[in-house]
């Protein structure tokens, strides 16, 4: 390494870092951007690889890794890793724990050549915290001052040149939302690529530690005694490790009697020592007028007792407005276009393999296409949300009554979107740090009534509840509805209450946060939010639904045998005796049915001698005791494709036998006759559907997407069951207590 | 302080009442930190700039009394944190 020292202001032996060898030819060069939350870091990596990004996965854990090509100056281009935010490179949460797997380990694939620092230019003392444990274990790096603007409005100056010879770095002052140094940047990465570790050493392990890091730097070969003694420290939770090396680690730490959190608190407050010194040449503050900072008071009016909650109140109706009203214009245009396509491919072709295309590919590709809007207009909410600092003061003002359930304040928005629909919701539970609280979030926010249930409450309410008022000012009929929604919000609430307690938590969490300045939105960010979680959709839980809709549409099409065409034959052949005269010249005495309806009960017969008309008799004994017969069993199963099915369903089944002018569903389940001639429908029976669909887990999307957010099939296959059966102990209970 | 529950690993360095915490601030007070109990979230508030010396404010708390806003130095930066965590927090006389 030599002319490393060039730069050195401080008495420090330079040492080899393990990323300082040349990239070999054959690969991009590899750039990895580190820095303290709300220090511009995803700003930064959005302006430099604008479309070219990649979502992927750390191995072993469920952290996204965003990677993305840069291009530098020079005309070279390098891979760039967005890591997740951290204070410092001792993790606290499980996202950060990818970070200290990806630094320590020189072997792995993404180690990175270089790390790009970003740090807040108007906290630098913190942000410092962080460069100075990356320049210890010997990393090349590049210091982006960010956030620039904010320091000069607080008459904080940096003395640029003093900063870059005390760090012994080059210092590049940006402005990732504006773009700004961003040229600047992209020359000095090109420069580094052949980079060599900083020089300064901010702090050294004291005297006591040197037997230990010695005897582990020996055994592992390692540039350093930081990165040695980051082995100490977190041994347990580098992935990397053998078992056998673990043991080595733990005998010696053990014989050692290494105290890791003592150390890890005095090496904290050590370096906080030692930037405070460097700081006192570098940074001035000129303060003309002592007044609160603008984002201080405009939190007085924010997380006011009264105005807060309101604010916060209206917000969530605007948002419950895009994803529920809005939404539905190019949801209605996605669906109509679905079915032009379907139609114009039946009108050409016919056959089997035409339908499957048709009623099954196509109908599953539009249950996937059909939710983009609702999740592309969620995540506009949340990303600006997120990036005006205003989810902070959410979760801020909701913690302490989330609590109680096991939630958190950061739950809040997933639940209420959760309304809209659970798709969108769960994938923005993303934000809850704590491993613990997501998965409660996740695993309840389903129980919340979403929109696709409407169908299926309106119409069963609208059977059997008069349109009457109460006390001449409700509605019979709203009341059910948000007796309904209320039940949703209750079972999910006492759900989570029951889970916090059987779930343990992987690890401590901590509620402190920064609460990050007010900004404007960046339009940039917000965009490439909403395209990268349309994305992850439409690729990781669009295969599953698909999939799923494929197998269903085989079920509900064909039959064991030939007992479809059979029925199908003997309803044609009636038909056929009624315009044929009997031996003495007669006619039967049954109307003959016009060709519609024919076609309907054919459809109906079909249906019922299908695979899941099969189903829906093999199923009767267990749902008899809800009060449900083998027709409904057929709707539960067809709609678990999405709850609106139901109403489709329903509508072919129960026009079995009925007149040909009843044009409605609600008429056609008004005219169902039990055994005894009364009606079938009677308001305990639809209470006890209600209830049902209010609990069950009737969503193939849902389950893929909660896959898809947890990368393990227990979590999906934990909510079918849990939620079939409160469903099915709700049902049996109402039917058999009020029947 | 029957709204919260005190967290497990509270070190019983001190007793309880000896020091003000920075849960005992009233609304707009200034103090300095003196020390750190719980030696987990010490480490936590370390990083995030919480070290011994340095002043906080506390600029309010949430409707419901918790969580509370302490503001950190001359000003410089604002952090949000459960009372479970401030009692840990404590401050010079």
């Amino acid at each position: 390494m030599a002319g490393a020292t060039k730069d050195a202001v401080r008495p420090a032996t330079p040492q080899p870092g393990p990323g300082s060898a040349a990239p070999p030819a054959e690969r991009l060069p590899r750039l990895a951007l580190i820095g303290n939350p709300n220090s511009g870091k995803t700003s930064l990596f959005n302006q430099l690889t604008g479309l070219n990004q990649k979502v992927g996965n750390f191995p072993g854990v469920t952290v996204d890794r965003k990677t993305g090509v840069a291009q530098l100056g020079g005309q070279r281009r390098a891979e760039v890793v967005d890591l997740p935010g951290t204070y410092s490179l001792y993790p606290k949460s499980l996202d950060e724990r990818v970070i200290a797997d990806l630094l320590y380990n020189p072997l792995s694939p993404d180690y990175p050549d270089f790390v790009v620092v970003t740090v807040d230019a108007s906290n630098l003392r913190r942000s410092l915290l962080l460069f100075s444990q990356l320049a210890d274990l010997g990393l090349p790096a590049i210091l982006a001052l960010n956030m620039t603007d904010v320091a000069a409005e607080r008459g904080i100056q940096i003395d640029l040149a003093a900063l870059e010879q005390e760090l012994g770095v080059p210092v590049v002052p940006t402005n990732a939302r504006k773009g700004v140094g961003l040229a600047a940047l992209r020359i000095v990465m090109a420069d580094r690529l052949a980079a060599r570790p900083p020089a300064g050493r901010f702090w050294q392990p004291g005297a006591a530690l040197q037997p230990l890091l010695a005897s582990i730097r020996q055994h592992f070969d390692l540039p350093n005694d930081y990165l040695a003694l980051h082995y100490a420290h977190q041994f347990g939770q580098l992935h990397f490790l053998s078992e056998e090396d673990r043991a080595y680690l733990a005998q010696v730490t053990e014989q050692q009697a290494f105290d890791s959190t003592a150390e890890q608190a005095a090496e904290t407050v050590a370096r906080y020592a030692a930037i405070n010194e460097l700081l006192l040449e570098v940074v001035t503050v000129t303060r003309t007028e002592r007044r609160e900072p603008a984002s201080n008071r405009i939190d007085k009016v924010l997380t006011h007792r009264v105005f807060g909650y309101l604010i916060f109140l209206a917000i969530l109706f605007l948002l419950f407005q895009a994803i529920f009203a809005w939404a539905q214009y190019p949801m209605d245009l996605i669906d109509q276009g679905i079915s032009l396509l379907s139609a114009a491919i039946q009108a050409h072709f016919s056959g089997p393999l035409v339908r499957l295309l048709t009623e099954g590919v196509i109908a599953g590709l539009g249950g996937v296409l059909i939710f983009i809007p609702q999740i592309a207009l969620l995540f506009a909410f949340l990303a600006v949300l997120e990036e005006t600092g205003y989810m902070a003061r959410v979760t801020f003002l909701m913690d302490k009554l989330m609590r109680p359930f096991g939630l958190s304040g950061k739950s809040v928005v997933p639940l209420i979107s959760g309304l809209a629909c659970a798709v969108p919701a769960i994938m923005g539970a993303r934000t809850i740090e704590s491993w613990k609280d997501r998965m409660l979030t996740i695993f309840v926010t389903p129980l919340m009534s979403c929109s696709a249930r409407i169908p299926v409450y309106t119409v069963l309410v609208a059977l059997v509840v008069p349109d009457e008022s109460w006390l001449g000012i409700f509605n019979m009929r709203g009341l059910v509805l948000m007796g309904l929604y209320l039940l949703g919000l209750g079972s999910a609430l006492l759900s989570a209450l029951i889970l916090k307690t059987v779930l343990k938590a992987r690890e401590r969490s901590y509620f402190i946060m920064e609460f990050p300045v007010y900004r404007w939105p960046r339009w940039k960010n917000v965009g490439l939010t909403i395209v990268e979680k349309v994305k992850a959709f439409i690729f990781q839980a669009g295969k599953v639904i698909v999939a799923i809709s494929v197998l269903l549409w085989v079920l509900a099409s064909y039959g064991p045998g030939n007992r479809q065409d059979k029925a199908e034959a003997r309803l044609r052949s009636i038909q056929a005796d009624i315009n044929t005269p009997d031996a003495k010249g007669n006619y039967p005495k049954r109307l003959a049915l016009e060709p519609a309806e024919l076609e309907r009960q054919v459809a109906a017969a079909r249906l019922e001698t299908s695979y899941a008309g099969t189903f829906g008799h093999v199923i009767e004994p267990v749902i008899r005791p809800l009060g449900f017969d083998w027709k409904i069993g057929i709707a539960l199963l067809t709609s678990f494709a999405a709850r609106e099915v139901f109403v489709g369903t329903m509508s072919t089944i129960y026009s079995v036998g009925q007149d040909a002018d009843l044009g409605t569903v609600q008429q056609k389940l008004a005219n169902e006759k039990d055994p005894h001639g009364q009606p079938f429908f009677t308001p305990v029976r639809a209470l006890s559907l209600l209830v049902f669909y209010v609990f069950a887990m009737q969503c193939m999307s849902t389950l893929a997407v909660t896959y898809r957010e947890t990368k393990s099939w227990r979590w999906p296959l934990g909510q079918l069951v849990y939620m079939t059966g409160l469903a099915y102990a709700a049902s049996l209970l109402v039917w058999q207590l009020f029947s | 302080m029957a709204l919260f529950r005190r967290s497990a690993a509270v070190a019983a360095s001190q007793p309880a009442s000896a020091r003000r915490t920075a849960n005992d601030l009233r609304p707009g007070e200034s103090a300095t930190v003196c020390c750190l109990k719980d030696p987990q979230m010490a480490l936590k508030l370390l990083e995030m700039g919480c070290i011994p010396g340095t002043q906080v404010r506390l600029a309010g708390r949430a409707p419901l009394g918790d969580p509370l806003m302490l503001v950190l130095g001359d000003e410089e930066y604002t952090l949000s944190l459960r009372v479970s965590e401030a009692i840990t927090i404590q401050l010079k006389d």
